[in-house]
Formats: C-alpha cells, structure tokens, sequence
C-alpha cells in the first residue's frame, strides 16, 4: 500500500510588505511533501513562521513564490472543496450558539439538509465525548471542553486533512496532555492526516510521526525527525527512554538553528504580533 | 479578490493617520452634497422657481419642500447677511452669534459643575458599597426621567435668570458623567490594584495615581454626549425664561416669524448646529491631548 | 435564603432613602408650612395625580399619546439606525464619510429642529413630536449596530473563511448573531431618548392631551402639584419602557455576560 502525497510543498516563500514600505521575508524555500494519514508538526523558536507555513496550507494567506498542492489541487481549490478543517489556539466558538449548534456550523455553510445535519452533529459529539453537552452554550464550558467542540466542528464534514494551530496553548499541562491522548484517539479511529503546530517539545514528540524542526528568519525547514514510537501511545510512552531521547533529539535540532535564530528574533515576532503574519 | 489581513492593517494604521485636512475634506464633501440634495429636492418637488425670467416648475409635490417649509440655501444665506430685524445694524448671522455665545457660557458652566459633581459623585460611591447602594439605583433611574420635564419649573424656582439655565445644564450633564466615572474609576485590572496594595498605597494614592487616569477615557466618553446635552439644556431653559440674549429666545421668537420669514428659523438652526458642533470638538480636541499616546477607541 | 430575601437585601438601602426622602420631604412642607411653591408635598402630588388622571388636565391619557410619540419615533429611528448601519458596514468606502459626519451631526441640539418638525406635520400633529424623537434615536442605534456588525473577532472571520463561507453566510451566521446585543444596548439609550424628545417636541407645540403640554401648561398656572405628576408619570413611563428592553435582553441574548449577571462594573 503506497501512502500518497496529500500535501505538496515547493519552493514556498512569503513575504510581507510592512506599513512604512521595508518587507519581511516569513518562510523561505520550503518544500515539504506530507503523506496520507500523517500526523506531522512542526515545531520552531518564536518567529520561524510556522504558524504562517500552517496558513498557507489552509489557504488563509498566499505565497509570494512556490505552490502549494493539496490532494492533488492548488491549495486555493482545496479551500473551496472545504478538504481541511482547522483548529485555532483560541476555540472561536459563537457565543450565541450552543455547542451542537456551533458544531453544525459547517453543515449549514454547506447548505447540508436538516436530519442529515443532525446525525453528523450527534456522531461528532460521540467522538469528543460530549454529547451530553449538546445544549450547553460555550461559556459554559472549561477551556478544553470549548477545544474538544472546536476539534467536532473543525471534522463535522470529514475533511481529510486537519490542520492545528497551538490548540491547546491555552491549556494547563495536565489538561494538556488529556486533550493529546484524545486527538491521538480521534486520529486513530477516523485515519485524517494532521498537521500540528506547536510550542511543545514534548507534546510534538507524542503526537506525531514526523517532527518539522523550522529555524527563524527567515523560516526555514531546519531538520525533519522521524518519531518512531510504538502506536498506541499512551502514559507508559511519555515515561520510556525512546520517548526522552527523541524529545532530546528534537531539542537539540532547535538548539542548532537557534543560533541564527538568536539575530534580529524580533521583526519576525513583532509583526506577527501585530497581526501581520502569523 | 480576498482582502488579507496584512494589506487591510496597513490601510486601517494609514486611515488613522490621516490628518485633520483629509477629515475637512470629507465634511466639505458632506456639506457640498446636501446642498445639492436640498436643492436637488426643491427642484424635483418644490415651489416653481422664478429668477430672472426663467421659469421652472417641478414635476411633483413633495410636502415639505415648498419654500415655507423648505427655503431656498441662498435665501437663508441672505437673510444670514441681511439685518436680523428691520432696522438694526447688525447681521442676522452677527446677531445668532452672539447669542450663541451667551447660551454657551450657560452651557460651559453646567457643563463644568456637572463634571465636577459627577466626578466627586462618583469617587463617594466607588469607596462606599452602602452610599452606592443606596442611591445608584436613582441615578440609573434618572436618566430615564425626561429631565427637560423639570425646566420650567427650575426656572420659575430660581427666576428668569443664567442660574435656572445653568442649573439645568449641570443637571443634565452630571449623571452620565456619574455612570460612566463609576464604571471608569472601577476598570483598573484588579491586579494593579493589588500591586499598589502592595505597596501599602493609600486609598487616596491609588485613586489619584491609578483610578483617575483609568477612567479618563470613560470620562471623555461621557462628555462629548454631555457637551450637545448641556446646550440643548440651555436652550430649552431659556424658553420658559425667556432670557431674551440666549438662542433659545431666537428659535422661539423666530419660529414665530415663520410665516413672514422662514429663513431665519433656519438660520437660527444653523448656528445652533454650529455651536454643537464647535463644543464638542472642543472637548474631542482637550481629549486628544489629554489621552495623548494612548491606544485610541474609535473615532469620535 | 431565598432569591427574594437576596434581592430584598441588596434594594433594601435603595428602598430606605426612598422611603426616607418621601418621609422627611413631606415633614418638611406640612411641618414647616412652606408655601407649596415648587415643590409641594408628596400626598398632594399623589391628589393631584388621581384627581386630574382622567379629567381637567388628563394625565393617563396625555401619557398613552406620549408614549405613542416615543414609541413611534423608537421604531423609526432604529429601523432607519438598522439601515443606515448595514449599509455602511456594506461599503467600507462609505464608513470614513458617514461615520465623523454622523458624529457631527449628533452634536447638533436637536431640540434646534423642533419647531421645523412642528411647521412640515403640523403643529398638532403627533408625527412631529415622533420625528424628533426618531432623530434623536438614530444616531445611538445606527452607531451601535455599525460596531456590532463590524467589530467581529478577526479569528471567528478566518474560521468563516476557512470554510469558503460567502459574504451573505457571514453576514447572517456571524455579524448579525453578534451585532444583537450591540443593538439591544443602543435599544436601552434609544427609549430614554425617545421619551424626551417626545416631551421636548410638545413643549413647542402639540395637542394639550399630551405629557409635555401638561407639564408646560400646569407650570404656566403654577398649579405645581399637577407638573409634578405629570413629571412622575413621565419618568414611570420612560423606566417601564427600559425595563421592557431589558426584559427584551434576557428573552434574546441570555449568554451574554451583562445579561447572565456578572458584575460588569
């Protein structure tokens, strides 16, 4: 069985023009191939553009210079045939909504029927294990709650590629490794290919069977480690020694390129915190 | 096709820089543009137009178009050059300024002793749960209580003089200063509060060094409604007393010229619109020197 | 404990200084015989108000034709603020035209107009009194419901654009949804402001049968008593209409934090 290529990256760059006119270079020269059912993440010191590298596989931004292919298609198509779906940092659930019906959000953006909508919702409510808050409005909620209701919506209409952005940043670390066990969970039983940005040493090593180390400016893809862990993971994998040398291997790969990094950090992370990037 | 996010940023960061010239700009536009639709009106629907020989008849009737109801611009512009009344010297335009002036000095005092009132009402209410209690409630209430309401019986209180009007003024200025100085003085994030705390800051340090450069926004806020308040307070004040220098007096005297001249109503208007306007960019300018530097609201 | 000794311990200081000022007020007139002038005392304020609820100067009635000026000017006035704010969160362009311009405008006495709206409906008209009050509630709703529309988290527009949503799915699943209580909140300012400029507009004019005549006529004869209730009245009236939006509130938008009752202040 051959996996197939479901992302394609070549030669991907992005630049921004900043207000003042001087531009800024977020990633340059990526060329990045994902295969089908992967759960890669990419991982990198503060300004490497990672989160920006995430948007332009969603097609939320477009790149200066290179092309990005999903499922065989310009990453602009993709977005219309609604293949991916997304997890932000911050849950951005309508406050207005309860949870099943921000779930069904998707569904009626597609113009889905009613009871068909309906099953979905219920399904996906089963699969994070909340179906007994279908009623519940998100303040309602605990943060990782909000984030498992973000995660039913971002799959309510099987995409297959599912892109998270820090998702659980936000999250207290007992918290956090929960919600790992659970996406790895939801990996396993619906078979999406994932690709997860994170801050985390440790929760990219648990996570995934690829880790992106990127180095800072401009982005770049730094190293690419292999984690080949015994599946199923679980607690006993965070306490193994294959799991502490591969988290030092990961670290080590960042400690390499943060010696660049370590120059002029600051344009990259200030217009991101502007809102530019990022 | 799809505006990202970077480009619409960069314009947002440029609009707020554009200068006051581009903000005129805008307003002669405005200015320009309901001329024509007034006229453009008149035109359309109004009383048959006759200069110099030349006849126009508007197709339809648009009911308050004729020249009674709606004059012409440059009549009201004429009679605005022409004597406010037969036989005085003065300009019609000359005249309504200065008794816009008058009602402004009513309008600045109440505006003042209701800020001050509101302001010291409030820091009492923030160090007293009881006092806050007890009486915020009214003070809610009272916004909903048509204040106007009161106006002649204030000026039959204090007689046919500034004080009614300027009472009335400060009555209608002080309570939204009050809301909005309760809300303002409590925003500090509790947590620089407790830095104070601290280090041992007495109540009365946290309040000048914290809380009241806190609630500057809030105060702001609330004064640039309160300056349009404070003037229409005066307004109407002047009528039951009829204190003949203020504008009040002119709208009232005036719209009882109208059927002779409808004009000057108009001008009378005008200048009250002018003076609104002038006050609260008074107070919008002292804000944008006052809250210099900080991350701004919205515009206005 | 019971909700309701909560709610009577947390009013129980507002009650005391109502009931307290109601007290000494009329100690004061009846004890120190001061000529009831201006303010004459409570009991015959509350005479007043029944003996003039139906008859001589008809104050139940001049409230039902008030509260239709204000009522009549609140609907217009917000259906044109809706409009106007949904146009202009339409075209961007016109946003930096409309938005300081309506500012000014606001700034304008309004009360400046009332004459004119009393010459083009007619002096007895109560579509005069309505337009003034229309005005003065345009500029609170349309400047609400333009923020509701247009402040959207940045994040929930991306999530919209994700998912290849039109601009039509975005108006209506994220920028009305959210504009809802931005007009629920410029609907409370809105009333208090109708109310007044109902009365502000029969002060220059109007049917006697009307809360703003009452008022300017009862003090025109001294007969302080009457204003004072017609005064009363008026302020019931402009409180029960809040209340009403308020009610509105919790009905529409019960998520909303103002609304579920946490300390906002």
């Amino acid at each position: 069985m051959t996996a197939q290529t479901v992302v394609s990256l070549s030669g991907v760059e992005k630049t921004f023009e900043l207000p003042g006119g001087s531009s800024m270079t977020a990633v340059s020269g990526i060329d990045m191939e994902i295969r089908k059912g992967e759960f890669v993440s990419l991982i990198g010191p503060s300004g490497c553009g990672k989160s920006t590298l995430l948007r332009l596989i969603g097609d939320l931004t477009q790149p200066s210079a290179g092309s990005v292919t999903i499922n065989g298609k310009p990453a602009h198509q993709a977005r219309l045939d609604r293949d991916y779906g997304m997890v932000f940092q911050a849950p951005v659930l309508f406050d207005w909504r309860t949870v099943e019906e921000n779930v069904r959000l998707p569904l009626e953006l597609m113009g889905q029927g009613r009871e068909s909508r309906e099953a979905r919702v219920r399904e996906m409510l089963e699969l994070v294990e909340l179906t007994d808050f279908a009623r519940h409005h998100p303040y309602q909620l605990s943060g990782g709650m909000q984030q498992r209701v973000a995660i039913a919506r971002a799959l309510t209409f099987s995409p297959s590629i599912l892109l998270m952005d820090e998702p659980f940043g936000a999250l207290d670390e007992m918290t956090r490794e929960r919600m790992n066990s659970e996406v790895l969970r939801i990996w396993e039983q619906t078979g999406i290919t994932v690709i997860f940005v994170t801050h985390s040493i440790p929760e990219a090593v648990f996570l995934s069977s690829r880790v992106v180390v990127m180095s800072a400016r401009p982005g770049r893809v730094a190293r690419v480690l292999e984690i080949d862990l015994p599946r199923p993971r679980g607690v006993e994998t965070r306490e193994s020694r294959g799991y502490f040398e591969k988290v030092t291997q990961v670290r080590e790969a960042l400690r390499g390129g943060e010696g660049r990094a370590d120059e002029g950090i600051g344009s990259v992370e200030r217009a991101e915190a502007e809102g530019l990037i990022g | 096709m799809r505006r990202s996010p970077d480009r619409s940023r960069g314009l947002a960061a440029a609009a707020g820089q554009r200068s006051r010239v581009g903000r005129i700009g805008i307003l002669v536009v405005f200015l320009v543009a309901l001329v024509v639709v007034w006229e453009g009106l008149k035109f359309i629907g109004g009383d048959p137009w006759r200069y110099f020989g030349w006849e126009w008849h508007p197709p339809v009737k648009i009911w308050f178009a004729s020249d009674l109801d709606l004059p012409h611009v440059w009549q009201i512009v004429g009679a605005m050059g022409g004597p406010w009344r037969r036989s005085a010297d003065q300009s019609l335009f000359v005249y309504l300024v200065f008794k816009a002036l008058y009602t402004w000095r009513e309008a600045a005092i109440g505006f003042l002793a209701g800020g001050v009132l509101g302001v010291g009402l409030a820091t009492i209410f923030i160090h007293s749960r009881i006092l806050e209690r007890a009486f915020v409630p009214y003070v809610v209430a009272s916004q909903t209580v048509p204040i106007i309401a009161l106006a002649p019986m204030i000026v039959f209180f204090f007689g046919n003089n500034v004080m009614s009007v300027v009472i009335i003024a400060t009555y209608l200025t002080f309570f939204p200063v009050t809301i909005a100085m309760i809300r303002g003085l409590r925003s500090p994030d509790p947590r620089a509060l407790e830095l104070m705390r601290s280090y041992a800051a007495s109540r009365r340090t946290i309040l000048w060094k914290l809380r009241l450069p806190a609630s500057l926004p809030y105060l702001f806020t609330a004064l640039k409604i309160t300056a349009t308040a404070s003037i229409v307070g005066a307004i109407i004040g002047e009528g039951p007393g009829a204190i003949q220098d203020g504008l009040g007096w002119s709208i009232i005297s005036f719209n009882q010229q109208y059927i002779t001249d409808p004009s000057k109503l108009w001008g009378a208007i005008f200048v009250s619109a002018l003076l609104g306007i002038t006050f609260y960019l008074v107070v919008r300018i002292v804000e944008l020197r006052v809250l210099r530097g900080r991350p701004q609201a919205t515009a206005g | 404990m019971s909700r309701g000794t909560d709610l009577l311990r947390r009013y129980l200081p507002t009650i005391v200084v109502f009931v307290g000022t109601i007290a000494i007020w009329e100690a004061v007139i009846r004890g120190l015989h001061v000529r009831a002038f201006i303010l004459p005392a409570p009991s015959s304020i509350v005479g007043a108000l029944f003996a003039n609820w139906t008859t001589a100067y008809q104050i139940f009635p001049a409230a039902q034709n008030t509260l239709l000026e204000a009522g009549g000017g609140l609907v217009g006035g917000a259906l044109l603020g809706l409009a106007v704010a949904f146009l202009v969160a339409r075209f961007a362009t016109a946003r930096d035209i409309v938005l300081p311009v309506a500012v000014a405008v606001n700034a304008i006495p309004i009360v400046a107009f009332a004459p004119i709206a009393n010459n083009w409906f007619g002096v007895l008209s109560p579509y005069s009194k309505m337009a003034i009050a229309g005005a003065l509630v345009f500029f609170p709703i349309m400047i609400n419901v333009l923020r509701g529309l247009t402040q959207v988290d940045a994040s929930a527009l991306e999530l919209m654009r994700s998912y290849a949503a039109g601009d039509v799915a975005v108006l209506s699943k994220l920028r009305v949804p959210n504009a809802l209580p931005f007009f629920l909140t410029g609907l409370k300012i809105g009333t208090t402001l109708s109310l007044i400029g109902a009365v502000v507009g029969e002060y220059f004019g109007g049917l006697n049968v009307a809360l703003g005549r009452v008022v300017v006529e009862s003090a025109s004869t001294l007969a302080f008593e009457v204003t004072w209730a017609a005064i009363l009245v008026a302020s019931a009236t402009g409180i029960a209409m809040y209340l009403l939006v308020a009610a509105l509130e919790r009905v529409l938008i019960p998520w909303h934090p103002s609304v579920r009752g946490e300390r906002v202040a």
